[in-house]
């Protein structure tokens, strides 16, 4: 049973498509990090398997009614809003929606579901706190809990890593691999190559809208695949202490 | 639950201070009796045919003022958002002075708020229109200023274009907003509207909730964005619509009362709905009892007096506030 089916998925931007016929199926277990560079697609592939774009093709998740979509995967854009200022419990709360009733308020179970998501981040101690007021790090935990609290068992996130510091992107990095381990899915698009080759089970690479390379990290981050969608060269050793890469310098002149 | 207490407690109080002040010199008990037991006096027909339908209104107006700006603020992510960002009171207010200009209003008693409510409409479908099925919510602002902006020419227009000074007096005097001198018959002709738009303005709590999240994140929740869109902008239309169509422009009660109330319901959209609704309701009806008792001589309009007072209320919650905006 996969999580996710992309077939021939294609999303347009006036006649250009920005997703050509990209096809895709995560299972269960995967942390899959998609990587490519800026304009590359990621956020529009994911937006489009979402169905929050116009597509062609087949994506499973946007062809979900949008209650039965949103039960089966969370997504945390890349721009962390939040636009009021309410506490973290409650942001926490809001990725139950999917699971209420309507015009329920949170049962005993949902609470779980939260209190769960807040012990899995550690924010115990951030509970009560007004979410705005809270510094850049601890907002994107706050935000990949609320995910955690809407219990699917694919989570997609956008760049979630940008801004953070290189502690919590580790450890960002490494709640996605967990949550694999125990049984869900992961789709990150990711922008740090190191932290994608030592963290994902799978890579997926995206140049100029289609898909370049899919496979374990050591089989998508050869010598000429960077050179032909990144650019770069890289240093790329299994050490002693896990996988190591290294970006080098810049193979071509791209204005 | 306290706050609904305290705000429901404040509303009713004030609606019974609304219906005992006025410029006959009786007691509020002998004016509450007259009020509930029809004895053919005066009084009687004071009270039930001026001051508890200006009472009502103030209610109906404020509610649904208070309402349509939470519910605006909390789609848009901005507090800054009114009811009136997109057009409808500036269409209201355009027919409104359309019927006055032409003597419509002189015709029959009800042309005057059926005109604002049919230009408020007309406005609807046109925002609609432009800012697309799809379209973010800065074509819909966009669009609404674009409609504001057209409908307060057109207004112009009437104005410069009116036969005499007294016909463009009357013009701007409706247009800053009362509630003296209304019947019984603007109340039902406002209600249905407003009741409308109350429903569909109430039921958008949970997509008001996950917006705060922006956007995206809403949408992959089971949000349907257009749909509350379009609740959004048909609800406003209809409450507010028809609030400017029987009390004139009355601004700031859509931006202040939300602001004010935001703290009080933890930040939270969906609780702020409600709470401002009644909070708008008590603001209004508080205003109506102030222009009566502050100048009885001088006919104080609504309009100026929330101007007057909410202007430097906004001001000073900028004050207060401006360390946490980011």
């Amino acid at each position: 049973m996969t999580r996710l089916t992309l077939d021939k998925l294609t999303v347009l931007r006036g006649a250009c498509p920005v997703i050509d016929a990209v096809t895709l199926a995560v299972g269960p277990g995967e942390c899959v990090g998609l990587i490519g560079p800026n304009g590359a697609g990621k956020t529009t592939l994911m937006r489009g398997a979402l169905g929050l774009l116009p597509h062609r093709g087949h994506s499973s998740l946007a062809a979900l009614p949008e209650r039965a979509r949103a039960q089966a995967c969370a997504w945390m854009p890349q721009t962390r809003e939040i636009a009021w200022p309410v506490s973290v419990e409650t942001l926490i709360a809001l990725g139950r929606i999917p699971h209420l009733p309507r015009g329920a308020r949170l049962r005993d179970t949902d609470r779980r579901a939260v209190d769960a998501a807040i012990a899995h981040m550690g924010l115990d101690g951030l509970r009560t706190r007004t979410a705005t007021q809270l510094s850049g790090g601890e907002q994107a935990r706050v935000l990949i809990a609320r995910a955690l609290a809407q219990d699917t068992p694919l989570l997609m996130a956008d760049e979630p890593i940008a801004g953070l510091d290189p502690a919590g992107q580790i450890a960002t990095m490494q709640i996605f691999a967990g949550l694999a381990r125990g049984g869900r899915s992961v789709i990150a698009s990711l922008h740090d190559l190191g932290l994608a080759a030592r963290h994902c089970t799978r890579l997926v690479l995206l140049g100029a809208g289609r898909l370049v390379a899919d496979g374990p990290p050591a089989e998508v981050l050869t010598q000429a695949n960077l050179r032909q969608v990144f650019g770069v060269s890289a240093f790329f050793e299994q050490t002693a202490q896990g996988p190591v890469f290294q970006p080098l310098d810049i193979l071509r002149e791209d204005g | 639950m306290r706050l609904a207490l305290v705000l429901s407690l404040l509303c009713a109080a004030l609606f019974i201070g609304s219906l005992v002040t006025g410029a006959v010199p009786v007691t509020a008990g002998q004016s509450l009796l007259a009020l509930i037991r029809d004895d053919g006096t005066p009084l009687s027909v004071v009270m039930r045919e001026i001051r508890l339908p200006r009472a009502l209104l103030g209610m109906m107006v404020g509610g649904s003022l208070g309402l349509a700006g939470a519910a605006m603020q909390g789609y848009l992510r901005n507090p800054l958002a009114e009811p009136g960002l997109i057009g409808v009171s500036a269409a209201a207010g355009l027919g409104a002075v359309l019927a006055l200009q032409t003597g419509a209003a002189l015709w029959f008693a009800l042309a005057l708020p059926t005109a604002a409510l049919a230009s408020a409409l007309v406005a609807v479908a046109l925002i609609l229109t432009l800012a697309g099925p799809r379209g973010s919510s800065l074509t819909l602002i966009l669009a609404g200023i674009a409609i504001s902006a057209l409908a307060s020419a057109l207004t112009s227009l009437v104005l410069n274009l009116s036969p005499n000074p007294f016909a463009a007096a009357d013009i701007v005097f409706w247009m800053l907003g009362s509630l003296a001198d209304r019947s019984l018959s603007h109340v039902w002709i406002a209600l249905p509207f407003m009741v409308v738009g109350w429903a569909l303005l109430g039921a958008l709590g949970r997509g008001l909730d996950a917006l705060t999240l922006g956007e995206d994140a809403a949408q992959a929740m089971g949000v349907a964005l257009p749909r509350v869109r379009l609740a959004l902008v048909v609800g406003t239309a209809a409450s507010v619509g028809a609030a400017t169509a029987v009390a004139g422009a009355i601004g700031f009660v859509g931006l202040v009362v939300p602001h004010v109330l935001r703290p009080f319901v933890g930040g939270r959209p969906s609780r702020l709905l409600w709470a401002s609704a009644l909070g708008g309701a008590a603001m209004v009806l508080a205003a109506d009892i102030a222009v009566r008792v502050l100048l009885p001589e001088r006919d104080l309009k609504l309009g100026v007096l929330m101007a007057l007072v909410g202007a430097p209320l906004f001001l000073h919650l900028i004050y207060k506030t401006r360390g946490e905006m980011r």
